[in-house]
């Protein structure tokens, strides 16, 4: 098959893989229909996520049609399918308590050992993300193996199209959480930092959730538009000091609760960001919080952080003591998708979300080192690009 | 000197994890199953080699007595005679090597109920003595290495097969190991 894979910096390319097979009892292999590109894959594209080995296959973001079941799979073939990007059994501890990004039993054991290691346990598995999260071939590809297909899959009605769909692999869910974790209380305030994927999705949930006043701060015009869309109100921070208009626009308060959803790789000319930049040049494992910080500073006193942003190592310059003085409660982590999917389905059925206003391109799966290099390159422009493997 | 109050802690967590000459490995997990269940698996040791990936079989030759064949490398192998020698119903199962055997080693695994029922903690502990010769040094290279982490990776198997009735694996297929 073909399938897209990872050389190392900025290098990805298409190339021809043995096809999956069925090795567990509980797997699945989906003919793949539609894969996108993730703001975290431009992580690993940017060679800061460590754990990756020339000739990977990338994509946690996909859907497709059952074509192969194992004997303990409950899908059928011909069913079409969303995959979340996180592996997990559904019957550990952390699954039983919906804490699906948790799981003990995704992530293979020796696969284990690095992530134990770095932050004390072990991190679940996921798709095409690493060998700290498994090593698990992505969806990028003509085809992919999916573990526990019991568990995560979530069958589509007749009649919705992927477009519509394929976000409740990763970014729907994730946006959500995100809001769900700032814990917004009516006549709040939220600030979104990252007008991407994820951020506009914990947009449209903020203003879901009740929010009074939804904030979006980024410096892609275009993506701002489309925070606009969604009834967000907007930070150019090329343009703007944000601390002080996110002062001036709640009453001399600051936000309620404030989302990063930047990461690791966070854009701003400004000291402490220069300083990251050049440490991450020189050891990957360190991450680049300009964003992150500037969060915790606006924050109001007594408020809530949440942090679907990816960071992967460490950071230094954390302003603890705002954390503390003001005591913020901060709250994040790898999504659990699980938890979501069925609720989030209904509701882009029901017209209540709207999820394919941010695809900008569609490509094969042939074209797809031309969609990295562009969504990596142009973010104002192509914001989000969905590959499709059996022809666009 | 000043009395110092009783550490809570292990053996196999204390700085100095000996029992008297023997070198100690040890390592607990909470198991999402009954205590009988996970019991009952253990308790058949041709099940261990599912699990104990060091472990190429069991063979049991007697009421008590188990025959284990283990992977060295270069495809080699060295066996090693066991026998049961304390097994409480649903609690514990004790082994040791038998007097001729070459290897002197002995391991009891523990089976208790966790709290507000999160399963079952599963604690193994195994003491060995690698003696002089050729197959100590290789069952030293083998074990003595990194043994807490093999114990480590043997009781999460252990886990992932309770829990879920498989082993997690990244392979992309039956040709690949994951190592690409």
């Amino acid at each position: 098959m073909r399938a897209l894979t990872w050389h190392g910096n900025n290098d990805v390319r298409v190339d021809t893989h043995p096809d999956p097979e069925i090795l567990n009892p509980r797997d699945a292999i989906l003919k793949v229909t539609s894969t996108a590109i993730c703001g975290s894959d431009l992580h690993l594209y940017d060679g800061v996520i460590p754990g990756m080995k020339s000739g990977d296959i990338l994509g946690h973001e996909f859907m497709g049609e059952v074509v192969e079941v194992g004997p303990k799979s409950t899908l059928k073939k011909g069913q079409r399918v969303v995959v979340p990007f996180t592996i997990s059994c559904g019957q550990c501890f952390h699954c039983q308590k919906l804490q699906f990004s948790a799981c003990d039993n995704g992530n293979p054991v020796e696969k284990q050992d690095a992530s134990e290691m770095l932050y004390g346990h072990a991190m679940g598995g996921a798709f095409g993300y690493s060998h700290l999260t498994g090593g698990y071939a992505g969806g990028q590809a003509e085809y992919v193996r999916v573990p526990f297909s019991d568990v995560g899959p979530i069958v589509i009605p007749h009649g919705m199209s992927d477009d519509e769909v394929l976000f409740l692999s990763d970014i729907l869910p994730t946006g959500w959480m995100a809001a769900e974790n700032a814990q917004i209380e009516p006549g709040d305030t939220v600030a979104v930092w990252g007008a991407g994927p994820v951020g506009l999705f914990a947009v449209q949930s903020a203003v879901l959730m009740g929010a009074e006043q939804v904030i979006c701060i980024d410096h892609h015009p275009h993506r701002l538009e489309l925070a606009q869309k969604f009834g967000a109100k907007v930070i150019n921070f090329e343009e703007t000091h944000v601390r002080e208009a996110l002062m001036e626009m709640t009453g001399g308060i600051g936000p309620d609760a404030v989302i990063d959803a930047v990461g690791m790789e966070a854009h701003g000319f400004v000291v402490d960001n220069v300083l990251d930049v050049i440490k991450q040049k020189i050891a990957p494992g360190a991450d680049r919080g300009h964003a992150l910080r500037q969060a915790l500073l606006a924050c109001r006193k007594g408020g809530r952080v949440s942090v679907p942003g990816v960071y992967g190592g460490m950071l230094d310059k954390w302003p603890l003591g705002a954390m503390m003085e003001k005591g913020l409660q901060i709250k994040t982590g790898q999504t659990h998708v699980q938890k979501y999917t069925h609720d989030l389905l209904r509701r882009i059925q029901e017209g209540e979300i709207d999820t394919t206003f941010l695809i900008s391109h569609r490509l094969s799966l042939e074209d797809a080192p031309t969609g990295y290099k562009n969504f990596h390159d142009k973010q104002n422009e192509w914001t989000k690009v969905v590959l499709k493997p059996g022809g666009v | 000197m000043t009395q110092h109050a009783q550490d809570d802690a292990p053996k196999r967590a204390q700085r100095d994890d000996k029992d008297g000459d023997l070198a100690l490995v040890g390592k607990s997990v909470t198991i999402n199953r009954p205590r009988s269940e996970l019991f009952a698996f253990w308790r058949d040791f041709t099940n261990l080699p599912t699990f104990m990936h060091a472990i190429e079989r069991i063979e049991v030759t007697g009421d008590r007595r188990s025959v284990w064949t283990i992977k060295a490398p270069g495809g080699q192998h060295v066996t090693l005679e066991t026998e049961l020698v304390d097994v409480v119903e649903n609690q514990s199962i004790g082994w040791r090597s038998v007097e001729t055997s070459q290897i002197k080693t002995e391991g009891v695994v523990r089976f208790e109920d966790a709290p507000a029922e999160r399963g079952t903690i599963v604690t193994a502990e195994i003491a060995y003595e690698p003696p002089g010769g050729d197959v100590g040094r290789l069952f030293a290279k083998l074990f003595r290495a990194e043994p807490n982490i093999q114990a480590r990776h043997e009781l999460k198997r252990f886990k992932m097969l309770m829990e879920t009735g498989e082993i997690a694996t990244g392979a992309n297929n039956r040709s690949n190991d994951g190592e690409h």
